[in-house]
């Protein structure tokens, strides 16, 4: 009853989606991975899931067309297996494996998992529907109530449309034998866990159920398994993702949000356990080693699968912002325009805020502001360009200062580490991502980080000790990230090189021993006694509105282009030749380096484009002042010893 | 069915590495040997089938059309002892026609190939559910009859026939291999080799694929897409042509060919669908091997009630296990007897594609390798190999309980040949992998691009642009990375010369020294990047560890042999400490490491090109000091490097307008911009890696007279004012700059120009680095003996005044010390340090003039 084989009906797939999903915000009522547990999902529904590439694995071969034959009445089917793990067949029916219709395609898997040091604020405002809403009311968000909004959509939209055009048929008799066919899996997969299975038939249940809120996940599934997070104690679902065009132009590392089929049939999970057990003949099984086996295939109730519709790189993972910044739709436009205009005070109040935060400090909040719009935007050859990595030096350090400063970036930026480094931390942590070879995966560390991560490292806790070489190696693998924005993946045999974009702020009391582009000392103008209230009510005394336009101030200046005319281009180098005349020692060319580093970041997020005149001799000013207080820092210093 | 008494001598099921010790009854009494497996073929072929019905009826009509064209095949029933009807056997030319026809074949047993037959069987078991008669069909055709294997367009004769011609005829006098010693190119390759067979005794035929297809490209076709059928008949080919030249020729068992460098897939990320039961050849780093795993070939059963015995093929992992006795109708009686059963070595390998073939911010991929017995444990994890095997994908079992399937097959390679690269590496340039990787357009550009007047300046200028002006030090990291040509002196005894180019940077920090290393460190297919301070002598040589796992010792190899053919950046030279440096002396000139360790005595090669990167020993230069006192390094170290560059903040206001303006245009300047502005690293990496491998320049007549002028010149203007300025070695150093230079312009022959331009660089580079600051004149002594000339001669005259003044003081057999140092400081007219007094007493009593010992000095 099926459709020959024809590789067009591949491409109409793909474009149906993508034009259903660009309809209003429809993006928005597919359910999210990242906000709903697995098992109030649907299994073989449409889903998204906004994801980091964590590992790619190497490419697998599938049954793109099988055909199944029933030995009883010798009739022959034949059976698309894009979008599935499993080749389904009839109870009475046997998967022909030589059949020489059998067409064999590639796929590749990626292990992703979800954005690592993702701030609560992003999954938070991700739920909502509208990203307008969020201006209206983004705050305390009772997780059971979006989730129940989140479902019960999902239950209601997606089967009959979704489920019909990704079984690449056209005519609509195909419906009754679907549901058979669900109930089908439903028989097979019995063994399995339970929630997940009811659900797909009846939906009315799965959301009372979701209401109960109960979102224990997987409660039979075997603890250890490690679901390789690059930071501790994060949560959220790994993911297999199963990409079948254009794997190529995907890299580890990548923020993607990908648009595609759930899989979560139990099926996957008991082919392994059977396979265990009887494993002693079958040839094939003493090709993986068991470790990698429970990696590449774990159970699908803790690491489900998505088999890819759709799927785009992310630019930023900032939900207040539109996803992509380069289309030319006017909605875009419209957006980056509006903000811009206001763009002044918002700079306004967030300087103050910081201001407060840095204990009074401006100089240090305006420098704050510069880091934080940092991003590579370019390299040339091995020179990363538009790193500013600052050292927030004279921290103090017996208050929580520092813990409590990255609270509140953390309420700032979309993604965020806070490392606090000591002779133990930085001796027993993972930070260089390694492969392991009998489990054949990257074994994750601390620094595998996305794109445009804020790295909050803390030095005021470093006491002094011993270094092992664990310790070395991941103090020179911050002193590479920082200086060349790239980390080198141990792969045993040899090291590749990764490169990165992590904007790195190191609070300390003195100098940094790790090397920064920028020190910065700390001049606190109020030393608060109870410093745990005093940043508590900072944050609360900003409106949630404020703060969201704090947070698309520094996601979209990141995103805008640069350039400086030939103008200022002489106006720079007459300034550079003069200050070298009068003082050849002081100003080199890694002077000359940061000044415009700061005069780049400085007219960004002035919203200015291009370089004038008046911000160059800003960013003068601003190193001249903050060079005077290393100075006099250093002075002081000198003269207690 | 075979008698038991035969089983023993089976070569296929034994176990461990077989292949060195030949087994004693085949070799000892091959006659009796010869009679019994005849005997035990012909009895196989009379006895009923006890195996899968269809197939045995189906056999003999199979055998009839196969071998109905070459009929001595009919005669050559194999020498196999098990059933010729069983599905193994069944159809497939190699396992029917492997035992050669001819009467000196009969004793050598034929050994069953698991590598290419793992996956076959499939096939045909579902042929004949399928209902087709045969795996073999004649397909009729005009010309008369023609068979071909089924599913392939293999004519199994014409086949043989024309691969007996390839083994008898190849001849190719231009191509040499590494393996080729001993062999006369002028004689067919592959006769010479069966003649190695045959004194050697290991039955491996290994066959150049591209020598091939050279030969005949419809054959190499064949080979390609339909290895499982073709390989095998070259088996047979082989082994005919052999065992007719040598019929007295004891082998362990039937020469087994193994085809390699198939051109079809070079890389793992190519791998695709296609691919699949193909012959092809990738490239890769073994990162895991398995145990040895026993696999059962050929499962043997006896009736527990009539002592009936038969024999079961493993098909895809599984036994059919017999459910009833074909003799005594017993049902559930039969019962596996495991130590009669066959079985074959096993490996599973897991390969990663190796990281040069990776792109970039991707993670590499594996693939699993299969290899058979032999061929096990032939390589360690590490071990970077070129494999040559079929491609297989293998759907994952049905489970019986479960109806679904997983959709997905596994993939893996069924190994043929194994070629080790690496360890290649140590000992000579590994051209083929090199050489393959440009295809034609690519040479066309890089040619197209040598042609251009500037091209020196062009790839000068695309070196680092991020890192400004320095022209001079980037061109000569450039000749570096071009490197001199190789010379071959063992023959009159000097060994090679260094065709390597050492470089040192010295200079005020912030001068972007280390961003140059960064540079060249990513630029280079083998760098190495180190840093002084933090390695040891061991990181930069080679260690001696025990392995965890086998308590085997394993050499394991620093930063200077890793770089082998490439360069090591050493950053931060001066903060090495002296013996770690001290390693550096024999790498630098002889090349080579050696190593004496833990009873492991050994010599390294280590051609490696060193640039090292050193501040000044006040961190900040100073100007009033020679380029020795400002690096303090050893001059024996100092001399070995062939350009020594100072970076120095020129503090100059045109300079620094410069300066300033391209630093501005990197921050605004989208990297699109800087992409067209500059050539693309890849291509200035092609373009040094194509003049690496294939132009070697050769002194012309012209360039060689330029540099003895220019020695000489370098020399009188030395001897003119009284002292040596230049060396043999800073010859040497001019010869490989003029060589690298020509190679930058692709040019066989060295040129004037080309010694031009080494001159101009190599005085660029001391006129900075050792004018003397007193005199500033040129004067490579400060390098060599560390001390400017001028130092010298004061250091002289100081010692003979002080010879006069202690004349002078007549006959005291003993003086003071200090009174001595008093008395010259106020006869002579500079000021006398201590350093100079003792430097001067020092010399004097290397005159035998006078001894000192303590604070008084004795007259001799």
């Amino acid at each position: 009853a099926q459709n020959a084989p024809n590789s067009d009906w591949e491409k109409k797939v793909t474009e149906y989606f993508k034009e259903k999903l660009k309809e209003n915000n429809a993006t928005n009522w597919v359910p999210s991975l990242n906000d709903v547990p697995v098992h109030y999902l649907k299994p073989n529904s449409l889903v998204k899931f906004r994801c980091m590439v964590q590992d790619m694995f190497d490419p697998e071969f599938y049954m793109g067309v099988y055909e199944t034959v029933d030995p009883n009445t010798n009739a022959r089917v034949l059976h698309f297996g894009k979008y599935r793990d499993v080749a389904e067949c009839g109870p009475q029916q046997e998967i022909d494996l030589n059949s020489p219709q059998t067409v064999t395609s590639e796929r590749q898997t990626f292990y992703c998992v979800p954005v690592p040091g993702e701030s609560a604020w992003v999954k938070e405002i991700s739920f909502l529907t509208e990203p307008v809403l969020c201006f209206l009311n983004p705050w305390p968000h009772a997780y059971i109530s979006a989730s129940q909004a989140r479902v019960s959509p999902s239950t209601s939209y997606t089967p009959s449309r979704h489920k019909r055009s990704y079984e690449e048929d056209e005519d609509m008799d195909l419906h009754p034998s679907k549901q058979k066919e669900q109930h089908m899996a439903c028989k097979s997969c019995f063994p399995g866990s339970g929630g997940d299975i009811h659900g797909c038939v009846e939906p009315k249940r799965l959301e009372t159920e979701a209401s109960a809120g109960h979102h224990v996940i997987s409660p039979n599934c075997s603890p250890p398994l490690d679901l390789n997070f690059p930071l501790p104690g994060e949560k959220g679902p790994a993911c297999l993702v199963k990409i079948y065009e254009s794997w190529e132009s995907f890299k580890v590392n990548d923020v993607l949000e990908v648009f595609g089929v759930l899989s979560v049939d139990p099926v996957l999970s008991i082919v392994n356990s059977e396979e265990r057990d009887s494993s002693s003949l079958d040839p094939m099984e003493c090709m993986d080693t068991m470790e990698e086996q429970r990696v590449h295939s774990p159970p699908a109730s803790l690491v489900p699968r998505i088999h890819v519709i759709l799927a785009q790189k992310l630019q930023h993972i900032n939900p207040l912002l539109p996803a992509c910044l380069n289309e030319e739709e006017s909605k875009t436009c419209e957006f980056v325009s509006n903000f811009m205009s206001e763009l002044s005070p918002v700079r306004a109040e967030l300087l103050g805020f910081l201001t407060h935060a840095l204990l009074g400090d401006s100089l240090a909040a305006e420098y704050l502001i510069l880091h934080l719009i940092s991003t590579v935007y370019g390299r040339r050859d091995v020179l990363p360009l538009g790193k500013f990595t600052v050292n927030l030096s004279g921290c103090p350090r017996s208050s929580a200062f520092t813990e409590h400063l990255y609270r509140l970036i953390q309420q700032l930026v979309p993604a965020s580490y806070h490392l606090r480094m000591s002779i133990e931390s930085m001796n027993h942590s993972r930070f260089i991502p390694h492969k392991d070879y009998t489990a054949n995966r990257l074994v994750s560390g601390l620094l595998q980080l996305a794109s445009n991560t804020s790295l909050v490292i803390d030095e005021t806790q470093l006491e002094q000790g011993q270094l092992d070489t664990a310790g070395v190696h991941n103090v020179t693998a911050l002193g590479n990230l920082i200086t060349w924005q790239k980390v080198d993946y141990d792969f045993n045999y040899h090291r590749m090189e990764f490169p990165c974009n992590i904007n790195v702020l190191i609070t300390s009391e003195g100098r940094s021993l790790l090397p920064s582009d920028c020190q910065v000392h700390l001049q606190p103008q109020i030393i608060p006694p109870n410093m745990e209230e005093y940043m508590s009510s900072l944050l609360t005394a900003v409106l949630p509105s404020v703060l969201n336009k704090f947070r698309i101030y520094l996601s979209l200046l990141r995103l805008l282009d640069y350039s400086i005319s030939d103008e200022v281009t002489k106006a720079v180098e007459e300034d550079f030749v003069e200050m070298r005349k009068n003082n050849p020692e002081s100003v080199t060319a890694d002077d000359l380096h940061k000044m415009l580093l700061v005069a780049r970041f400085l007219s960004l997020s002035a919203g200015q484009m291009t370089l004038s005149r008046e911000r160059w001799l800003r960013a003068k000013q601003l190193e001249a002042l903050r060079k005077a207080r290393l100075q006099q820092q250093q002075c002081v210093n000198g003269n207690e010893l | 069915m075979s008698s038991p008494a035969s089983t023993p001598s089976r070569r296929r099921g034994k176990r461990g590495r077989g292949s060195n010790p030949p087994t004693p009854q085949d070799a000892r009494s091959p006659p009796s040997q010869k009679r019994r497996t005849d005997d035990s073929t012909s009895t196989g072929d009379l006895q009923p089938m006890p195996t899968s019905p269809p197939a045995d009826a189906q056999s003999p009509g199979a055998a009839d059309a196969l071998f109905s064209s070459p009929p001595q095949f009919r005669h050559s029933a194999i020498p196999l002892d098990f059933d010729i009807s069983s599905p193994l056997t069944y159809g497939t030319p190699s396992s029917r026609v492997e035992g050669t026809p001819r009467s000196g074949a009969r004793g050598t047993p034929v050994r069953q190939r698991p590598d290419l037959g793992s996956v076959r069987k499939a096939r045909q078991v579902d042929l004949h559910s399928d209902g087709l008669a045969d795996d073999i069909v004649a397909t009729e055709q005009s010309l008369g009859q023609k068979l071909v294997i089924w599913g392939t367009d293999v004519n199994v004769a014409s086949c043989k026939e024309k691969f007996q011609r390839f083994l008898q005829r190849f001849i190719d006098p231009l191509d040499k291999e590494d393996e080729d010693i001993g062999l006369d190119l002028n004689e067919p390759r592959y006769m010479q080799r069966l003649q190695e067979i045959n004194m050697v005794g290991e039955p491996f035929l290994n066959v150049n694929c591209d020598h091939l297809r050279s030969f005949d490209e419809n054959l190499y076709r064949q080979l390609i897409c339909y290895p499982q059928e073709v390989i095998p008949t070259f088996d047979m080919a082989a082994n005919e042509i052999f065992f007719d030249r040598y019929p007295d020729s004891i082998l362990e068992h039937q020469i087994q060919v193994r085809p390699y460098n198939a051109l079809k897939t070079r890389n793992m990320r190519n791998l695709n669908p296609e691919d699949i039961d193909q012959l092809i050849t990738i490239s890769g780093m073994v990162i895991r091997s398995s145990q040895l795993i026993p696999e059962m070939q050929e499962a043997f059963f006896r009736c527990q009630v009539c002592a009936f015995t038969t024999r079961v093929e493993i098909d895809r992992g599984r036994i059919a296990e017999p459910s009833v006795c074909k003799n005594c109708n017993t049902t559930h009686s039969m019962a596996l007897i495991h130590n009669r059963s066959m079985f074959s070595d096993k490996q599973m390998i897991k390969l990663q594609e190796s990281p040069e073939d990776m792109p970039a911010g991707q993670t590499p991929h594996t693939v699993a390798l299969f290899a058979h017995n032999d061929l096990v444990d032939k390589v360690q994890p590490g071990d970077r190999v070129n494999v040559t095997g079929i491609y297989r994908a293998v759907p994952i079992r049905v489970n019986p309980r479960v109806s679904s399937v997983k959709s997905v097959y596994r993939t893996h390679i069924d190994v043929i040949h194994y070629r080790k690269t690496d360890s290649k590496r140590l000992h000579g340039v590994d051209e083929e992998t090199e050489q393959k990787r440009f295809t034609e357009e690519r040479v066309e550009l890089l040619k197209e691009l040598s042609k251009k007047a500037d091209i020196y300046e062009r790839l000068a200028l695309a070196l680092a642009p991020s890192i400004y002006e320095h022209e001079d030090i980037k061109k000569g990291i450039l000749l570096q990375l071009f490197g001199g040509s190789r010379k071959d002196f063992t023959h009159t005894g000097r060994g090679n010369f260094r065709a390597e180019i050492n470089i040192l940077l010295c200079g005020d920090p912030g001068t972007s020294k280390s961003q140059l290393l960064q540079y060249v460190y990513n630029l280079v297919p083998r760098g190495q990047y180190t840093s002084g301070k933090g390695s040891s002598a061991v990181g930069l040589t080679a260690y001696v560890m025990k392995d965890p796992e086998t308590r085997q010792l394993v050499l394991q190899t620093g930063a200077l042999v890793l770089s082998d053919n490439g360069i090591c950046c050493i950053d931060e030279f001066d903060k090495m400490n002296e013996s770690t440096r001290s390693v550096l002396h024999e790498v630098m000139e002889q090349q080579t490491l050696s190593i004496a360790k833990a009873g492991i005595i050994c010599q390294l090669n280590a051609r490696t090109s060193i640039l090292a990167a050193a501040n000044p020993i006040e961190s900040q230069w100073n100007p009033k000091k020679t380029t020795i006192e400002n690096i303090q390094l050893p001059h024996t170290l100092l001399s070995r490097f062939d350009l020594i560059f100072l970076m120095l903040d020129p503090r100059d206001e045109a300079y620094d307008r410069r300066l300033a303006r391209h630093l501005v245009s990197l921050y605004y300047q989208s990297e699109e911009k800087m992409e067209e502005e500059y050539m693309d690293m890849a291509v200035l990496r092609d373009y040094i890696a194509y003049a690496r491998s294939y132009v070697n320049p050769r002194l012309g007549e012209e360039a060689g007279q330029a540099l003895i002028e220019a020695y000489v010149d370098m020399r009188k203007i030395g001897s003119g004012r009284g002292m040596v300025s230049a060396y043999p070695r800073q010859l040497e150093s001019l010869i490989r700059l003029a060589e690298a230079h020509a190679k930058v312009r692709f040019s066989d022959k060295v040129e004037t120009v080309d010694v031009e331009e080494a001159k101009r660089l190599h005085r660029e580079a001391l006129k900075q680095s050792a004018t003397d600051p007193k005199t500033g004149i040129v004067d490579i002594s400060i390098l060599t003996t560390g001390m400017s000339a001028t130092a010298r001669k004061r250091k002289e005259e100081l010692a003979q005044a002080l010879r006069k003044l202690i004349q002078s003081k007549g006959k005291a057999p003993s003086l003071k010390y200090q009174q001595l140092l008093d008395d010259l400081r106020a006869q002579s007219d500079i000021a006398v340090t201590k350093e100079m007094f003792e430097e001067a007493l020092r010399a004097l009593a290397d005159e035998d003039f006078l001894t000192v010992t303590g604070k008084t000095v004795r007259l001799l």
